[in-house]
């Protein structure tokens, strides 16, 4: 390439010499309207990959834990994902009560009954109303584990993938996971059935 | 370079063909008069060996799609049926599975070898990103295929992976959402994972063009580092490098056809023969050898979005390898101190992946903390400050006169 010609500051508006401004508009308007077309054509091909109906299908379940007594665990599947449900002792519970907030990693209950600045107490993370009653989503916040019961240094669950340690109300207490294990939305539809999600 | 690519077809048919397509001469002049440096090593044999590799890898990857079922009823068996039932399906699987293993061998001894000699250097800069753009499609190759058996060890690395986006604040959880298609691993994920594992090799097939058209616009770069001078620096790569190439290809099928032979399972995990469980993680998961030493750089940080954010930048800080290093020297044969942290560099590669196949508690963790500081140190403070500080030994003068004369010359002018 020669960009040592004469200057010919014009040549690109021939019809327009002194008007530069009307023919950037065109441009701009046309690169625009390309754009949103594009983008408009490009949301199905992204969208197509999030959850689709018969997914979202299968987010409630109906759980009968009749049989559950205490110190036993019953473990489900939700949305393709472990819920615990742990029938604590008294002394897991009382255990639980025990730890001030301030020991805490984690002090938001993360309960999705209760609003989200609730506090990680024990009454908090256990089921309202059957406070034995503990329901979890049993994947570790750090990346998606699922811990194991009856396990740790505080008696409650351990993640064996990156060692994070949940207390006996699922509080991470120790480990690389940032957050208490979730509690999902639960209604008991009488005392033996409690319905997930 | 030019006067080289002259090349003209004896048929009348050929040179009928050659006016209209010249495919001949660019093949002529790309592969066989192509002016090559005369003292490559055999470290520069691992392009060759790396383009064989993926060549081996979509070969043996299309003949296993014929049996492979994208299901998560159905994968597991299918990999059991593709190992007990179909003709040679054993061969076949145990070859791609090991061809992986083999494929990053190939690329980490590749990339240790720019490291060493410089060739990421000026005028080679692009030639490199395309490098480190093609590492990272590998990796993300070799995980999605990793998971498409279906077994345990598949389906929580695809969990713990996917996870990895969750640390993202804000959009972290709708795009591990999306990833899944739904709210855990499963079928839609294997479903996706199976096509793009499909995909990618070809976009691999595609950079690596552009890799090699950008390797021929400066040439070689070679041991000494120091540029091409004359012909006589030089050898046409037919038959001088065909022969080298492929020799050093020969051996290192050996060690690939050992692995398929006698270990086709040592460099995998039993755990991976036991069907996907979403509701049992194992005791121990790890990922597979060859992203051990990434693996623990991401344990090291004791922050989910701290380690996520160093598991990246490792790969990341590669990009910019070439403006990092200031010195003008190639080739660490004239660099003293940069040799030294360059073997430091190895070593710290070598026990990170030790550390990443270890717990993550106790003194393997501050092992891997130490180790995860050298990784960064040696690219964001030992380099820059190399280039400055460091006083590098005389170079030859010509590839020619270092190589026809043995050194002799080169170790007279140092005394």
């Amino acid at each position: 390439m020669d960009h040592s010609t004469s200057a010919q500051p014009d040549s690109a508006h021939p019809d327009h010499p002194q008007d530069p401004g009307r023919r950037d508009f065109i441009y701009i308007a046309a690169a625009t309207v390309g754009a949103v077309g594009v983008g408009l054509v490009a949301w199905p091909f992204i969208d197509q990959m999030n959850p689709d109906e018969a997914q979202l299908a299968l987010a409630t379940i109906e759980v009968d834990i009749s049989a559950v007594e205490p110190g036993m665990s019953l473990t489900v599947q939700w949305r393709g994902k472990p819920v615990f449900i742990r029938h604590r002792t008294e002394e897991e519970i009382a255990a639980a009560r025990a730890v001030p907030l301030t020991d805490l990693k984690d002090q938001t209950a993360r309960n999705a009954n209760l609003p989200a600045d609730a506090l990680a107490t024990d009454e908090n993370r256990a089921a309202e109303g059957h406070e034995a009653i503990l329901i979890m989503v049993g994947v570790c916040t750090h990346l998606g584990c699922v811990p194991l019961g009856d396990a740790g240094d505080f008696g409650g669950w351990f993640c064996p993938c990156h060692g994070s340690h949940y207390d006996t109300a699922g509080r991470i207490r120790l480990g690389p996971a940032p957050f208490n294990l979730d509690v999902p939305v639960v209604n008991f539809l009488d005392d033996a059935t409690v319905r997930i999600g | 370079m030019e006067a080289l690519s002259r090349w003209q077809p004896k048929s009348r048919a050929a040179r009928w063909f050659e006016s209209r397509l010249p495919l001949g001469s660019l093949i002529h002049s790309s592969f066989i008069a192509f002016p090559t440096p005369r003292n490559l090593n055999y470290w520069w044999t691992f392009g060759g060996i790396l383009a064989f590799m993926l060549a081996v890898q979509i070969v043996t990857g299309i003949v296993l799609a014929m049996h492979y079922i994208p299901s998560s009823d159905g994968a597991f068996n299918s990999v059991e049926a593709i190992m007990r039932d179909v003709n040679y399906g054993w061969l076949l699987r145990y070859i791609h599975a090991n061809g992986a293993s083999m494929f990053f061998v190939a690329v980490y001894i590749h990339m240790f070898r720019g490291l060493y000699y410089g060739s990421y250097k000026a005028p080679r800069e692009v030639l490199w990103i395309i490098g480190v753009l093609l590492f990272l499609l590998m990796v993300a190759t070799a995980f999605l295929g990793y998971v498409l058996p279906w077994g345990q060890m598949s389906y929580w690395a695809a969990t713990v992976i996917t996870n990895l986006f969750g640390a993202i604040p804000v959009v972290g959880e709708a795009i591990s959402t999306w990833l899944w298609g739904g709210f855990a691993v499963g079928q839609p994920l294997l479903n996706r994972f199976f096509s793009l594992h499909y995909l990618l090799p070809f976009m691999i097939a595609g950079l690596v063009v552009l890799h090699i058209w950008a390797l021929h616009v400066p040439g070689n770069g070679n041991p000494l580092g120091i540029n091409v001078k004359s012909r006589q620096d030089t050898l046409p790569f037919h038959p001088y490098y065909t022969t080298k190439d492929l020799f050093g290809l020969a051996v290192f099928v050996l060690f690939f056809a050992w692995f398929v032979f006698v270990q086709p399972n040592y460099l995998g995990h039993p755990d991976n023969y036991v069907p996907a469980d979403p509701l049992v993680t194992p005791s121990h998961i790890v990922p597979e050898w060859y992203f051990l030493p990434f693996y623990a750089i991401l344990r090291a940080i004791p922050s989910k979005l701290g380690g996520v954010i160093a598991f990246g930048g490792a790969i990341v800080v590669l990009f910019f390898v070439p403006w990092l290093d200031r010195s003008k020297v190639r080739s660490a044969r004239f660099r003293p101190v940069f040799k030294t942290f360059f073997w430091l560099l190895v070593a710290c590669a070598v026990g990170l992946g030790y550390l990443g196949s270890q717990p993550a508690e106790g003194s393997y963790l501050t092992i891997s903390r130490f180790l995860t500081a050298y990784y960064f140190a040696f690219f964001l403070i030992v380099l820059p400050l190399l280039g400055k500080m460091e006083k590098t030994k005389p170079l030859p003068t010509s590839i020619s006169e270092a190589v026809l004369n043995d050194g002799k010359t080169a170790a007279r002018a140092e005394a």
